[in-house]
């Protein structure tokens, strides 16, 4: 062990410390923001809904974030009344 | 005032159900009155873990739908005669409990008891929100490896949104119960040590449970460790535990075992 030391052979568990803490740092920030993106969806489906027909299982939300800002991407079908759909992106 | 304490980890297999009987063991031992009440539906140890197997008639869930009583569920200890268990079902799914039945049951149990120990099924799921739902205090069983670590700390998060007591915007007191710990590993550098674990989980230590054969000796033959070979490092290390869940401080040491002079001569093979 110590030989392996002295050429240069990192412990294992200083490395799946690092991991952890990387990992669970990301995985946190992202806890709630999961239900955040699944109320605006339902939320915003509703509003358009009023409005006009859509198929609700053509529908993506996404939400990303920068460093300086994020976005939120909503793709969604509108049924035309004479049948073909508009594909509409915002 | 009774407690009632959850047992979760989020990874199956990190000792979930040896701690719940081991501690309740200790607690009782010590003279509290004790329940330990398996919520693993459909998956039930608890009661082999006790040696209880060829005792249970009625379970959580007939107790549940009111096919039977506390009374009639309610399994005593042969050994320790403060310590009961309540049964899972083996036949059921987890959608047989229902919230307002567990908040029924663990109220009653409230009642009986000076602790109510909950050993939660692995997952995150309904099943696992369930065992956690009432509890006053929450035992992370964690082992110092990667996947363990991080469901834990996911299971921390669930304890502090998706309780009782989080709902109605209380602490949720959750503590750290680090199970197969190899103190030589760990210092070699081969395996996270109990400081890095409390550091990433920052939650505050309920004690160190070393690596050892007891455990699987003790639940070969159906008693919890602290009844089976109560002199062991493990026993002690749960003792220890269960002392400081009453309300002791206790510096956290990692006991171990006597080494025979056999042992010392050959090492493992010897033990």
């Amino acid at each position: 062990m110590k030989l392996l030391k002295f050429l240069g052979v990192r412990d294992s568990a200083p490395v799946a410390r690092e991991r952890l803490q990387i990992l669970l740092a990301h995985e946190r920030s992202l806890v709630g923001r999961s239900d955040l993106v699944a109320i605006l969806r339902e939320e915003i489906l509703q509003v358009i809904a009023k409005h006009c027909a859509i198929d609700r299982d053509n529908v993506r939300v996404k939400m990303a974030k920068g460093d300086t800002l994020s976005t939120l991407e909503v793709d969604l079908e509108i049924r035309a009344p004479g049948g073909a759909g508009i594909a509409l992106a915002s | 005032m009774s407690q009632v304490v959850v047992v979760t980890s989020g990874k199956g297999g990190v000792g979930k159900t040896t701690s719940t009987a081991a501690i309740g063991a200790a607690l009782a031992q010590s003279g509290q009155n004790v329940v330990v009440v398996d919520f693993d539906v459909g998956l039930r140890n608890l009661d082999l873990i006790l040696g209880a197997e060829r005792r249970v008639v009625y379970d959580l869930v007939n107790v549940i739908q009111g096919h039977a009583n506390l009374s009639q569920a309610l399994i005593r200890d042969k050994r320790c005669e403060t310590l009961y268990l309540l049964p899972a079902s083996q036949t059921r799914d987890k959608d047989a409990l229902t919230e307002e039945g567990v908040f029924r049951v663990i109220e009653e149990l409230r009642q009986r008891f000076d602790w109510v120990i909950c050993d939660s099924p692995a997952g995150i799921e309904r099943g696992a929100q369930l065992a956690m739902r009432h509890a006053d205090l929450a035992i992370i069983v964690t082992n110092p490896e990667v996947s363990s670590v991080r469901d834990s700390d996911r299971i921390i998060g669930l304890l502090d949104s998706k309780t009782v007591k989080a709902e109605r915007g209380e602490w949720m007191e959750k503590l750290l119960l680090l199970t197969r710990y190899d103190s030589a590993r760990a210092q070699r550098g081969d395996m996270l040590k109990t400081e890095d674990v409390l550091e990433i989980l920052s939650i505050p230590l309920l004690g160190i449970i070393p690596e050892s054969q007891d455990v699987l000796r003790a639940s070969n033959v159906g008693a919890p460790v602290t009844l089976n070979n109560p002199a062991s490092a493990p026993a002690k290390a749960y003792m220890d535990a269960a002392r400081r869940l009453r309300g002791e401080s206790l510096d956290v040491t990692i006991p171990r075992d006597k080494k025979s002079l056999m042992g010392m001569l050959f090492g493992r093979k010897a033990a």
